[in-house]
């Protein structure tokens, strides 16, 4: 069952279309927002059931986009750009950085569950490159350093709130 | 010395202005609009005609043209969708728009909404751009909240809605037909054209798609006229427009421009120059697509016409700069990387293509590379243009055809290196 919450919001969204179906991406964000940012086989057979679409075509759309997630991501979840406008001004030693930092790959959850980190494309902030995304949060300028720092408190915070 | 020309961001420049829908109205906000209220719809998309005005998304279409296209009296509803997927690698200007002077962008919409007759008018904003998907948000409640949109248009015109929707992470959804595809709730895959979205678009209604910056360009063209438009920039270049400067310069940012600057001139007075003392290799000019330009030839008009007649194109006016110590065999397998990453694989050049193409240039980082493979990459490129349901293929052949010949001497370097 969803969240009261998730639901009125849900109806809002279907408020604003004139079919159901056109509400599903929103909707599927606001319920993977709900779910400790991920989706599950049965959120998307809800989902399905709410836009009048079948599961089949919920499991088509989220494959094809990339913010769909069905494992369960870091309390914090680290986008780090590496396309061009980042990789020319070190978007690639930042990955690599964080990587090395949290002991893991690009695509996986750290052990503490407190990070994960996702290597992505364009982030849509070339001239503040390089850019890193937290959550729903854009870091821009970044460099090692700077991200050791925000990191560490991030950390402090995840442990805090655990 | 190269000037900011300062009409979309006249209030952005302001270190004062207050955002709200209280200070876009003290600093002269909303005019247009009630005097848009008081044009027929056929009187303003005239209007815009007039001004010349050229799409901002990428591909300059006129776009008091493309509102004339749309199907009339088809007893179904008429759409406005804007393009707010900003995902063309080296672009960043349209979030400007929405994340600093909401309304002025919101005041474009309205306008344009009724020039087409549009009710309910939607702005698909690419997933990640939260931020401005919460800026928007804010200023739409206040468009509510006061009156202004909802039953009535400023209390007196017809009923107007405006819905942001957000994306989820695919740049292909900028083409718009995958665009319209996504809004309706599918997978974003470009659709074969015929029809056009002017006849049947978003839920196979008359639907027009434009772009944020696009858009936000109405409310000067209604206050001061086409004329006034025009003058910024040459025959067929109107108005003044938003780079996004990137990679090896001094000071990237997002800067507003005439359309006649030169391209030398934004990177040098801008950008600062390239840093630390370096030496210029090339630019990329028009976002990830376009061809590339090397250090002698960016002495060009940075305007729509100039860059077609120098082999490559505005696109989305996303510059990147790369200086002397860039490998630019790596440099175009990241764009090779990304639009095999993006396409949709609909059509086997650019599915195939886009692999095969970022396999053969790893072939050349790895030491694995030869005159013959450097052929055939040229020929992959050239294989996936015009062959194509969108223009992803024409994108990525287009980067890999104008480096393999103007750099052809490095992809042979890489191969001495090896030998
Ligand atoms: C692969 C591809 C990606 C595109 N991405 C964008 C984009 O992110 N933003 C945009 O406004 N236009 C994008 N376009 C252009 C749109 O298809 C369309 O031409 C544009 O939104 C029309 O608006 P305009 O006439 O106001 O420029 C893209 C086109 C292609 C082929
Ligand atoms: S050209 Fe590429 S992205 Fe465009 S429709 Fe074909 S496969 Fe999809």
């Amino acid at each position: 069952m969803l969240a009261l919450d998730t639901q009125k919001e849900i109806a809002q969204l279907l408020s604003r279309y004139p079919i159901k179906r056109n509400a599903l991406l929103p909707i599927l964000h606001v319920v993977q927002k709900g779910n400790e940012g991920y989706l599950t086989p049965e959120l998307l057979e809800e989902v399905a059931g709410i836009c009048e679409v079948s599961q089949t075509h919920v499991e088509g759309v989220i494959s094809f986009y990339t913010m769909y997630k069905l494992e369960k991501p870091g309390k914090f979840h680290l986008q780090v750009c590496t396309c061009v406008p980042c990789c020319l001004v070190g978007g690639e030693e930042l990955l690599e950085h964080v990587e090395q930092q949290l002991d893991t790959h690009a695509g996986h959850t750290a052990d503490d569950g407190v990070f994960s980190v996702e290597e992505v494309e364009c982030l849509g902030a070339c001239s503040y490159a390089p850019a890193v995304i937290i959550n729903e949060d854009y870091h821009e300028q970044m460099n090692p350093e700077k991200l050791d720092r925000l990191m560490d408190e991030l950390r402090t915070q995840g442990q805090a709130h655990a | 010395m190269l000037e900011e020309t300062l009409i979309l961001f006249r209030n952005i420049r302001n270190p004062d202005y207050d955002k709200s829908l209280k200070g876009y109205k003290k600093a002269g906000g909303l005019k247009a609009l009630k005097q848009a209220l008081e044009m027929q719809p056929d009187e303003i998309v005239q209007l815009t005609k007039d001004s010349g005005l050229r799409g901002r998304g990428g591909a300059g279409f006129p776009t008091g043209l493309k509102w004339s296209f749309m199907a009339k009296d088809t007893g179904k509803p008429t759409y406005l969708v804007c393009n707010a997927d900003e995902s063309e690698p080296g672009t960043c200007k349209d979030r400007e728009l929405m994340l600093h002077d909401p309304h002025q962008f919101l005041e474009g919409m309205m306008i344009s909404c009724l020039a087409i007759g549009c009710r309910h008018g939607y702005i698909y904003v690419r997933g990640e751009y939260w931020p401005s998907i919460k800026s928007l948000n804010a200023a739409l409640q206040e468009l509510y909240d006061d009156g202004i949109l909802g039953k009535k248009l400023l209390g007196k015109g017809p009923k107007l809605d405006l819905t942001v929707h957000p994306g989820a992470g695919a740049y292909i959804c900028g083409e718009e037909t995958a665009l319209l595809d996504s809004i309706e709730g599918k997978r974003g895959h470009p659709r074969v054209k015929p029809p056009f979205p002017a006849v049947s678009g978003f839920n196979a209604c008359p639907t027009t798609v434009n772009n944020v910056e696009t858009l936000t360009c109405l409310p000067f063209i209604v206050n001061e006229g086409a004329e006034a438009f025009k003058a910024f920039g040459p025959e067929n270049n109107a108005g003044p427009h938003l780079i996004s400067l990137s990679g090896h310069v001094n000071k990237p940012g997002v800067y507003e421009v005439r359309l006649d600057a030169n391209l030398k001139d934004i990177i040098y007075d801008f950008g600062g120059g390239i840093p630390n003392g370096k030496q210029l290799k090339g630019v990329i000019p028009g976002g990830a697509s376009s061809s590339v330009l090397t250090a002698d030839e960016i002495d060009v008009t940075y305007s729509f016409d100039a860059l077609a007649q120098a082999g490559t194109m505005m696109g989305s006016a996303a510059i990147m700069v790369f200086d002397e110590d860039t490998d630019v065999v790596k440099l175009l397998h990241r764009i090779v990387r990304f639009f095999s990453h993006e396409s949709c694989g609909q059509c086997t050049p650019c599915r195939e293509g886009t692999h095969w193409a970022r396999m053969i240039i790893r072939d050349f980082l790895n030491g694995n590379g030869n005159e013959h493979k450097l052929k055939r990459l040229h020929r992959v490129g050239g294989n996936m243009m015009g062959t194509t349901v969108c223009a992803l293929g024409d994108a990525c052949g287009m980067p890999i055809q104008s480096f393999t010949t103007k750099f052809a001497d490095e992809f042979r370097d890489v191969q001495a290196l090896a030998a």
